[in-house]
């Protein structure tokens, strides 16, 4: 006879895993990148491959000789996944040195330098762009049309839908907002009318896809994607109702980043609130702040800025406000 | 069907359910049997025969130690042995008795006939009577916890009871003992039912039956349907139902407020359906608690079964009846995989509580290794007790008791959903507990100040 185990309850465990959560996020977002590659071609590809296999290299070369972890956290796939979702907060048109930093500071700076996987305070993709866009606001904020299959550096850019919507507040002039594409177009990422926006945000359908596939396996919940998107959309309505130089509420929503942000950045687990109630007020505080820096601060697009000022209120939130207690209030 | 559940958490393990449709059997007499003198929560009982003494099946070795405590009865007729200390399931040393079993000799005032007693036949039993009956018997709780039943019969001054709650839920995987005596014994269940209804002078009973188990739950619906006292609840599936502040919200809907306050605070009594047939046994055939249905079981065992088992049985001796331990590395429970205890050795003896003998095989068996916490919140949105769990292991691991006192740690029920959820295999449980553990005691020592 073998030997007897002894341990502590519970001696049953379930299937979930990190690996598990982490490359379900991924697969979450293949129909998202797959639409990128329709509509951006070679340079989609090139970013995205780039920032993947930078996140990736900087995460193993950073645990071995600077941190000297005899474990490696390259295979759990949290760091191909920040690659990834740097990828999709990038143009197409980005040249490769430009993504190799901010693979660099994302992981390094963003990741590594708070302790690794799960210590990090803020999310390590957005801290990788949102130091692109200050340090290269020209680079950063050019963007290609779609249908360019085979162009990369060279492609020819133009407006996207959110600066149509600035200039429209700017010059106080509502038929500016004609130019903008319908609802439909922007749903499926089909913007005939200029630049259209960084490579994972085009298509506001496949993400939503991504979301259902993640509410379906359970590796996130419904709380924070809901409470953002439907905070953008309240308020996005009335302002468009007081004043129609703001734009549609249909048009708010599905431009921009905001269903990238909503659905993917915001969601990270380490950088969220830990109980449901704490997630709806983060959802509902991103969007506030959203609809703030994109309507009245200097940026055009306010997702990220708003997910990393949340990102720092996430401790708050999780010291003030707790799951309701079983027994907490005594039912009759 | 109304399904009902409780409001908060949980999860929804493998059942494994290996003995579901396998009859009981008694199992064979030991050679030797042991009796732990601490099979239940309270003081432990105090040996009343010493080595050399004669006992019958039946006869009293040990008495109550204290008001929470409960006599130790015989399952055995022969010579006692030793009186000694044995490591039982709890890991630890406690004194016990050795008893040499020599034929099957039992006491005459114990009714072995199948006779179905009524209470209705016997009109003289007072509440007071059965409540005396269940102490003297050393009736407790069957399953698991083992808490004094008569205790739990007679609620505090400030406190009163509405309602009796069999619990018959069995939400642990791999066992079937419950499922089983209700399949086998149903009509002396019910007769307990009344017994304990007339003990807590209440007028409603109820029987919380998962719906994994639906031909106990047609069973007892047709044996209650002229009874409109009881009521028959069928519970969706869902892990821990059977904690027994979960079966009174899933039951009734009132939620049991955060320690000390217990069920009968919102009115309930909950008893396990076995303690319900133990309590029949106990007043009707005046036969005290010192046998009990048991699941013996395990994925690797050539044949699980279900067993009518003589206390003090040690647990090799049945699984040897199951076809014997598996090749290679086990583990040994007592219990079943959520809350089961793992045990050293298997001469452990089968107690008051020890609803299954649980052998888990292989990898099963092992732990893996911890990965860090990625603040997934699954931990949080599974704990039925609505706690933290990652915060309660964290603050329990830095040793800052204070704020996890603040973080009601002492609500934590110990089922162990956080850490069967948790993806990055941490031990989260590990952690609450010697906080909570610690946190108790922190408290108690303040309560003696006072």
């Amino acid at each position: 006879m073998g030997k007897l185990i002894v341990s502590l309850s519970p001696h049953a465990h379930g299937t979930d895993t990190v690996e598990r959560n982490m490359y379900g996020v991924i697969a979450a977002m293949l129909p998202a990148l797959l639409v990128s590659f329709f509509y951006f071609g070679l340079g989609s590809v090139v970013v995205c491959a780039t920032s993947v296999l930078a996140c990736v290299f900087f995460e193993w070369a950073i645990n071995k000789y600077m941190l000297k972890n005899p474990v490696t956290t390259v295979c759990d796939g949290s760091a191909i996944l920040t690659g990834l979702l740097l990828g999709f907060n990038l143009p197409s048109n980005l040249p490769v040195w430009i993504i190799l930093i901010g693979a660099l500071i994302a992981i390094g700076v963003g990741k590594m330098t708070f302790g690794g996987l799960g210590c990090n305070i803020f999310n390590p993709a957005l801290v990788g762009r949102c130091f692109l866009l200050v340090s290269f606001p020209a680079q950063m904020t050019s963007w290609p049309k779609s249908g360019q299959l085979t162009s990369y550096l060279d492609a020819e850019t133009g407006a996207t839908p959110l600066s149509v919507m600035k200039e429209a507040i700017k010059t106080g002039d509502a038929s500016l907002l004609d130019r903008l594409p319908d609802s439909l177009q922007l749903l499926l990422g089909n913007n005939a009318m200029g630049g259209a926006g960084t490579i994972g945000e085009v298509c506001a359908l496949a993400l939503l896809v991504g979301l259902a596939f993640m509410l379906w396996k359970k590796i996130i919940t419904w709380h924070i994607p809901v409470s953002i998107i439907a905070t953008v959309f309240v308020i996005s309505a009335a302002m468009h109702f007081a004043n129609p130089v703001y734009a549609d509420p249909f048009a708010v929503v599905l431009s921009g980043g905001l269903m990238l942000g909503a659905i993917f950045m915001a969601t990270d687990y380490v950088t969220s609130p830990m109980c449901a109630k704490g997630q709806i007020v983060y959802g509902v505080a991103i969007g506030v702040l959203t609809i703030v820096i994109r309507n009245w601060g200097a940026y055009p697009e306010g997702m990220s800025f708003a997910i990393l000022i949340m990102n720092a209120f996430t401790p708050l939130i999780n010291t003030y406000i707790k799951p309701k207690r079983f027994g907490e209030v005594v039912k009759k | 069907m109304n399904i009902r559940t409780f409001s908060i958490g949980g999860i929804h393990p493998e059942e494994n359910k290996l003995s579901h449709d396998i009859a009981t059997v008694a199992a064979p007499l030991p050679k030797q049997a042991i009796f732990p003198l601490s099979q239940h929560i309270g003081a432990p009982a105090k040996a009343i025969v010493k080595k050399g003494d004669k006992v019958k099946v039946g006869t009293m070795i040990a008495e109550a130690g204290g008001f929470v405590s409960a006599p130790v009865y015989s399952s055995v007729s022969g010579t006692v042995f030793k009186i000694d200390s044995v490591i039982d399931a709890t890991g630890y040393r406690k004194p016990v008795i050795i008893i040499n079993v020599e034929g099957d000799e039992w006491e005459e005032t114990i009714d072995r006939s199948d006779k179905l007693e009524t209470l209705a036949a016997h009109p003289e039993l007072t509440p007071e009577e059965i409540v005396e009956r269940i102490k003297i018997a050393g009736v407790t709780g069957m399953g698991g916890a083992g808490f004094p039943t008569f205790i739990k019969l007679c609620p505090p001054p400030t406190a009163k009871a509405e309602c009796v709650i069999i619990n018959a839920v069995e939400c642990e995987p791999y066992i079937t003992a419950d499922f089983r005596l209700m399949m086998e014994h149903s009509d002396e269940i019910l007769v307990g039912l009344d017994l304990l209804m007339k003990a807590a002078k209440v007028e409603k009973g109820y029987i919380g039956i998962e719906t994994n188990k639906p031909e106990a739950i047609e069973l007892f619906e047709r044996k209650t349907a002229g009874d409109s006292r009881i009521e028959i609840v069928p519970l969706k599936q869902r892990y821990p139902q059977g904690g027994e502040k979960q079966l009174v919200d899933a039951v009734t809907g009132r939620q049991v407020p955060a320690p000390p306050a217990i069920p009968v605070n919102v009115g309930a009594i909950v008893q396990n359906v076995g303690t319900a047939y133990a309590v029949y046994e106990a007043v009707m055939k005046h036969k005290p608690l010192f046998e009990r249905y048991t699941t013996v079981t395990g994925k690797k065992l050539a044949k699980p079964g279900n067993f009518l088992v003589r206390m003090g049985t040690p647990m090799k001796e049945l699984i040897d009846l199951c076809g014997g331990m598996p090749e290679g590395d086990n583990k040994l429970l007592a219990g079943g995989p959520m809350m089961g205890k793992a045990l050293m050795n298997t001469e452990v003896p089968v107690c008051k509580g020890t609803n299954s003998v649980t052998v888990i095989s292989g990898d099963e068996a092992k732990r893996k290794p911890a990965q860090p916490c990625i603040r997934c919140a699954k931990c949080v949105s599974v704990c039925p007790m609505g706690l933290e769990p990652f915060l309660l292991a964290t603050l329990s691991a830095k040793k800052m008791f204070e704020r996890a006192e603040q973080e009601e740690i002492v609500s934590c029920i110990e089922c162990g959903s956080c850490q069967f959820t948790c993806p990055s295999h941490r031990p989260i449980l590990d952690n609450v507990r010697y906080g909570k553990s610690t946190v108790m005691g922190i408290i108690r020592a303040r309560n003696a100040k006072k």
